[in-house]
């Protein structure tokens, strides 16, 4: 049985402008040890689809799914008290901004105990040692000498590796990183990636990394979900969805990696997501898509072999010069 | 920190300057004077008069008289009651306890009402709860207190008969001033009843005085709070798994009480100045009352000490919410 198995999930947000879907019929199966990306451009629901199952989202969002379960339990049928003992714990997620997802006023020591206090009971500072153990795992020096410090006095980078330790504490098994490393420098990018690879193979856990960075992917990941628009439009093994992009908005995303831009300019997708109100018909990505004939106009694709598209682009032989040249 | 208190310090000079100048120069443009009002409709001769006010030292020019005024005040005399011939900060001293419970009581009220009743719109946000509590606080804000303490009587003291409609204590008790606080006093006494009395009479004078600052906290604090829970730190508190009272109650609302604070230091300065309506309806012997007499009595420096002694008051508690800022925000160190 795998350890997360998410079956046609979609988020519907009330507006004024009536109902906005975020998400569409997104499937995931996830298994203990695997890491996969979620990728897409900004808008194309990836964050969203992974707060509806922490059961973040504000309540003028509507879940509906054929399944969404973790670890055996339904997590549709849940009460929210239940809910609450599985986040933070089993599943625990970390988010785009460390300087603003911790809270100014409380210092480092209080913010990872309190998690640990709520989930394995005892007092705060009946964890303080497990605290201490956690900064040190994280990789910030002297630990003990961070415990009194408020966020205010951390950098990204370190304020990113509190939020991990915080969000490590109870060893959850499955870890959501919501572009964990957008908003920090390049160089502290590449620390926090490294450690969170450490971290899950150490632990065993599961990691989703929601990324809009192909570079990020093809370093960490095993898997790649590809998202446009709230779809799913491509789910392959990271290798091979390199090689060989058989959707054309991942062929697009590849080719708009600085490493295969030709001359002096870079290559990039024209135009922007639909939104609520230009929505296209048929293929959503078809205003986009090079590829697009007058099939792509009139009439939604159907998924085969994973890949959402009515012309999907062909299966070469595979080598792996693609991944290489993007490392 | 003493950094901090020394420049704070240093900014009560241009205040006193301007309290005193404000308080000194207002007395004196009302017409009349002491001496008429003492006078009365009998009148005095001019002659008498220009005695009087040389005797009073009210003949010399005015900015002999502001500087002589200032002199003695810098040296911790604000004078003699023209009136009473008692020293003004005696006077002070023995009304301020009355005017401090009453303004104490009041702002609990106005804290304990309203914090809650914000955080429950803030909360509720867009529900017919959130509209009727942000409905009533419009009311309560927009209240003149003459009128709200009347409409109370009428109700309260009048047709229901549960509250007394003036004073601090009923006439049947006798209670020894030793703190000056009646709810104090009236416990320690061996007056039995003296208490629940004292505790009766303050009942409508706190809640008249209470009103406004009980609207502008409860908006202050849902404004604030509506702010604060869509930060990100609120969505990390509930990824944690804690429980909505425990991300509301700790994470959100520690962040909201650093506006909120402030809206109650500056509500303290409002405090006051409702505090002269309220104990002129409720009869309450407090600054409020005797300032009004004061004023009517053209009793120059019971006036002028008084209101720079109010002043004294608003600072120190502006001060005290300038110090606490520290306790509730890491960010800030004196």
């Amino acid at each position: 049985m795998a350890l997360l198995e998410i079956t046609n999930l979609t988020v519907e947000f009330a507006t004024a402008h009536g109902s906005l879907r975020a998400v569409d019929q997104v499937s995931l199966s996830l298994d203990v040890g695997d890491i996969v990306a979620i990728v897409g451009e900004s808008g194309s629901g990836k964050s969203v689809a992974m707060l509806a199952l922490m059961g973040l989202l504000p309540w003028t969002a509507t879940i509906t799914a054929d399944q969404m379960s973790f670890d055996g339990k339904d997590l549709l049928t849940m009460n929210a008290k239940q809910r609450r003992a599985i986040i933070g714990k089993d599943i625990s997620m970390i988010f785009q901004e460390p300087m603003t997802s911790l809270n100014p006023c409380f210092n480092v020591e209080y913010q990872i105990s309190e998690v640990l206090a709520q989930h394995f009971g005892g007092s705060r500072r009946s964890h303080k040692n497990r605290v201490i153990k956690l900064l040190e795992k994280v990789g910030i020096p002297a630990p003990e000498t961070r415990l009194k410090a408020y966020p205010h006095q951390l950098s990204g980078g370190m304020s990113q590796r509190v939020m991990i330790a915080m969000m490590i504490a109870c060893e959850p098994k499955l870890l959501i990183a919501d572009e964990p490393t957008t908003a920090l420098d390049v160089t502290i990018q590449a620390q926090i990636l490294e450690l969170l690879v450490e971290l899950q193979q150490a632990n065993g856990m599961a990691l989703v990394l929601i990324t809009h960075d192909m570079a990020v992917v093809a370093e960490t990941a095993d898997r790649v979900v590809v998202q446009y628009a709230g779809q799913q439009v491509e789910q392959r093994a990271v290798i091979e969805l390199f090689n060989n992009p058989r959707h054309p908005y991942t062929e697009a995303l590849l080719s708009a990696l600085p490493e295969y831009a030709k001359e002096k300019t870079l290559n990039a997708i024209p135009g922007v997501v639909p939104g609520q109100l230009d929505r296209p018909a048929g293929c959503l990505f078809n205003p986009r898509c090079e590829h697009a004939q007058d099939l792509c106009r009139q009439k939604p694709p159907q998924r085969s072999e994973g890949i959402l598209c009515h012309y999907p682009l062909p299966l070469k032989g595979a080598t792996t010069d693609h991944v290489e040249a993007s490392l | 920190m003493f950094k901090f208190l020394f420049k704070r310090l240093l900014v009560l000079v241009p205040v006193f300057f301007g309290v005193t100048l404000v308080a000194f120069g207002f007395i004196r443009a009302l017409p009349g004077d002491p001496i008429e009002v003492l006078a009365g409709e009998r009148g005095v001769s001019p002659e008498r008069h220009a005695e009087l006010m040389a005797q009073l030292g009210l003949d010399e020019p005015l900015w002999q008289q502001y500087f002589s005024y200032v002199g003695d005040v810098l040296q911790g005399d604000l004078g003699t009651s023209l009136i009473t011939n008692r020293p003004v900060a005696e006077e002070f001293f023995e009304l301020f306890p009355a005017t401090a419970e009453l303004a104490i009581c009041a702002m609990l009220f106005a804290i304990i009402l309203g914090i809650p009743a914000g955080i429950i719109a803030a909360v509720k946000r867009g529900t017919l709860v959130d509209q009727g509590i942000m409905s009533l606080s419009l009311a309560g804000y927009s209240m003149p207190i003459f009128w709200w303490g009347l409409l109370l009587i009428i109700l309260f003291s009048n047709t229901l008969h549960l509250t007394p409609v003036s004073g601090r204590l009923s006439f049947l008790f006798e209670v020894e001033h030793v703190t000056g606080f009646m709810l104090i006093d009236s416990l320690f006494s061996d007056e039995e009843g003296a208490f629940k009395s004292a505790l009766h009479h303050l009942v409508l004078p706190t809640i008249v005085l209470g009103t406004i600052p009980l609207a502008v906290i409860a908006r202050q604090t849902r404004s604030a709070m509506l702010e604060v829970l869509s930060e990100d730190y609120v969505r990390t508190a509930k990824a944690k798994g804690l429980s909505p009272l425990r991300v509301i109650a700790v994470h959100a609302l520690r962040n909201a009480m650093i506006t909120v604070t402030t809206v109650i230091g500056l509500q303290v300065a409002v405090l006051l100045a409702g505090a002269i309506l309220t104990e002129t309806i409720f009869s309450w012997p407090g600054i409020g009352k005797w300032i009004i007499f004061s004023v009517f009595s053209r009793d120059y420096y019971a006036v002028q000490g008084g209101l720079l002694l109010i002043a004294g008051c608003v600072m120190v508690v502006n001060l005290t919410v300038d110090l606490l800022y520290g306790l509730i925000n890491p960010r800030i160190v004196h």
